[in-house]
């Protein structure tokens, strides 16, 4: 605690004391963050407390403000992704994933049917991730600090997949418009398979010493509650709305990519309290299990192998044959470029992007392979040019682990962004977390807090 | 945009009771869009509210959008996104205050009481001005800031003057800072 002096400014806020000062009910200001242990993120509650009981509550955000939406008007539709990993950093895959359907949906395409298994699969990976990481941090400011590191062991088995898949655990920025970077890694499925009981191992571990713990128990039950009318009426999606027995998930009501092939279950709570919220946490994280069993068993076919007559050229024979001028040729010709070379697999390529030129790059064998190539090439990446969806406005939503995710995206036509608007989950929910507050304890603010699953970067973008 | 809009009874209805105040209606790429005038707005969204045969029980998502570049009249267009849990569809509605200085739109806080954070987001970003919002205040910048940093106009790389730190009012003397 520190000394009151301390010019911590704060800014004008409106909370007006209840009672008079002097008087023997007189209440106190705490003021709670930005900076602290317990607000994970940057975000400050100023409360009013009689004794330990919270009278009235303030929550400031806007402390990781960066300007996302300003920032997708200056860059093209395709270099957005870097800013969207940085969304919700727990699953910025799903955000890649809902920015791709995005500009798609703008411009009316489809990838294939293989690339949609695989944005399901690294979607429901994600979600995995960022329960476990919710449940995780959730516990351990109850003092569970096993079931922290038990879990935090859990995602590490994930992160190093998708980390072999996109090349970063957290930055991935694997999808495309109209496709993904880079096909699944050889054997990749298999390695997911066998992580998975793993991963579930962990999460029953947990389970064990969490579910009937009576310290856990007693500190979430009826901790934080909202009715299903009040968190319907703020604006709540996710499952802190499903807590309260509405059963809301985009993937059953508005399937989008593949999920309306898959068989799994929604779990919903009943009172709306946070130990119901991290109840449907552990059981979404076994439903995504079972989605991403089926998904493995059913993803269609692998890379085509295509069968050119004749020896595959290598990158630097291919270039002189090209120098030669007998490019035609080079069009039927197996090429080998450079296995470091990104993108450089035509087959896999083909197999999962969108046949559109004016949105997908072509792969690095027509780039450096023959003119048409490399002008597509030039076309989607030169300042001023890049993917020019036709004038429009779009709403597109997914199911994000904390709920929905939405962009609004307006094209003038240009080859940049003209308004990108992103509906963050936590936005609503924080905005709903003052009566879940009020009226508890100031250390229930804790667990609520933890359970409601702030992630400041989506919240503030 | 000009996809032709097909049959709704949603809209129907709409145009039923606001008659000429329905300016505008498509559905490009399936998503259903009707722009209301200023001054019925706030009717318009009780009417899809009430209604059980539109029912948006659900206020997803309240923006703004700066239509200065698109040499658009007027400036700016507030854009509300619904959802209806009945119907399981979902409409977007716009309207476009009428004074680019000083637009000004109802607050619609009454009937989707999730609307307030978004509806301060709007008014910190674009200036747009909700009558009738409980709490109309900055919410992601401070409240000193310059302009509203989302309008066409606020270069990307303006800088903010610097701001005087503030002293911890007289009146707070129980403040505690954790």
């Amino acid at each position: 605690m520190a000394d009151t002096t301390l010019n911590t400014a704060p800014p004008p806020w409106t909370l007006e004391t209840t009672s008079e000062p002097g008087s023997r009910q007189h209440s106190m200001l705490l003021n709670i963050g930005p900076s602290h242990p317990a607000m994970h993120g940057v975000i400050r509650i100023i409360t009013e407390l009689d004794g330990e009981n919270v009278l009235k509550a303030e929550i400031e955000i806007g402390y990781l403000h960066r300007g996302f939406e300003k920032d997708c008007e200056v860059v093209g539709w395709g270099q957005a992704f870097p800013y969207t990993d940085r969304l919700n950093y727990v699953s910025p895959l799903i955000n890649n994933v809902c920015f791709a359907m995005g500009v798609e949906k703008l411009l009316d395409i489809h990838p294939t049917e293989r690339c949609d298994y695989i944005r399901v699969i690294m979607s429901e990976v994600s979600r995995i991730t960022d329960h476990l990481t919710c449940v995780a941090a959730g516990a351990m400011e109850l003092g569970a600090m096993t079931a922290f590191i038990y879990l935090m062991k859990a995602r590490e088995y994930l992160y190093g997949l998708v980390e072999e898949v996109t090349g970063a655990r957290l930055t991935v920025s694997y999808l495309r418009v109209g496709g993904v970077k880079s096909d699944l890694p050889e054997g990749w499925l298999e390695r997911l398979k066998e992580a998975l009981p793993k991963v579930m191992d962990c999460v029953d571990e947990v389970d064990k010493l969490l579910t009937r713990n009576r310290i856990f128990f007693d500190r979430m039950k009826d901790v934080g509650v909202i009715s299903a009318e009040d968190a319907w009426s703020l604006g709540f999606t996710g499952p802190v709305l499903r807590s309260t027995g509405m059963a809301r998930d985009l993937r059953k009501d508005e399937p989008y990519l593949v999920y309306d092939q898959f068989d799994f279950d929604v779990p919903v709570g009943s009172v709306g309290d946070n130990y119901d919220r991290y109840l449907v946490r552990v059981e979404e994280m076994r439903q995504s299990v079972r989605i991403l069993d089926q998904a493995m068993a059913r993803i269609p076919g692998g890379p085509v192998q295509v069968d050119l007559t004749g020896r595959p050229l290598t990158g630097a024979e291919m270039v002189d044959v090209a120098k030669m001028g007998m490019t035609a040729d080079l069009l039927l010709r197996q090429v080998r470029p450079d296995p470091t070379l990104e993108g450089a697999d035509k087959a896999a390529i083909r197999n999962l992007n969108a046949p559109d030129r004016r949105a997908v790059l072509p792969p690095k064998e027509d780039t450096y392979g023959n003119i048409e190539g490399l002008m597509n090439h030039f076309m989607l990446i030169m300042e001023g040019e890049g993917i020019k969806p036709p004038p429009g406005e779009i709403y597109i939503a997914n199911e994000a682990p904390n709920g929905e995710l939405g962009f609004y995206m307006v094209s003038d036509g240009t080859g940049r962004a003209y308004r990108v608007h992103c509906r963050p989950p936590c936005y609503y929910l924080m905005q709903g977390m003052n009566r879940m507050i009020v009226g508890g304890m100031v250390a229930d603010i804790v667990p609520t807090f933890g359970m409601i699953n702030m992630i400041a970067g989506e919240l503030d973008r | 945009m000009g996809n032709p809009m097909p049959e709704n009874p949603v809209l129907n209805r709409l145009r039923a009771q606001l008659g000429e105040a329905v300016v505008e209606t498509h559905a490009h790429r399936g998503d259903v869009t009707v722009v209301v005038h200023p001054d019925r707005y706030h009717e318009a969204m009780r009417l899809l509210h009430d209604d059980p045969e539109s029912d948006y029980d659900f206020m997803t998502d309240i923006t703004c959008v700066d239509r200065l570049k698109l040499k658009l009249q007027p400036r700016f267009e507030v854009v509300v996104h619904l959802y209806s849990s009945r119907h399981n569809a979902r409409i977007r509605v716009k309207t476009r205050p009428l004074s680019d200085t000083d637009p000004r739109v109802d607050s619609i806080v009454d009937i989707y009481p999730g609307a307030n954070w978004p509806e301060r987001e709007a008014y910190d970003m674009f200036g747009i001005r909700f009558n009738g919002h409980p709490d109309l205040r900055r919410i992601l910048m401070y409240e000193e800031f310059v302009g509203h940093p989302l309008r066409k106009d606020y270069p990307v790389n303006k800088r903010q003057p610097r701001i005087p730190m503030r002293d911890i009012p007289d009146d707070r003397p129980g403040m505690m800072f954790v």
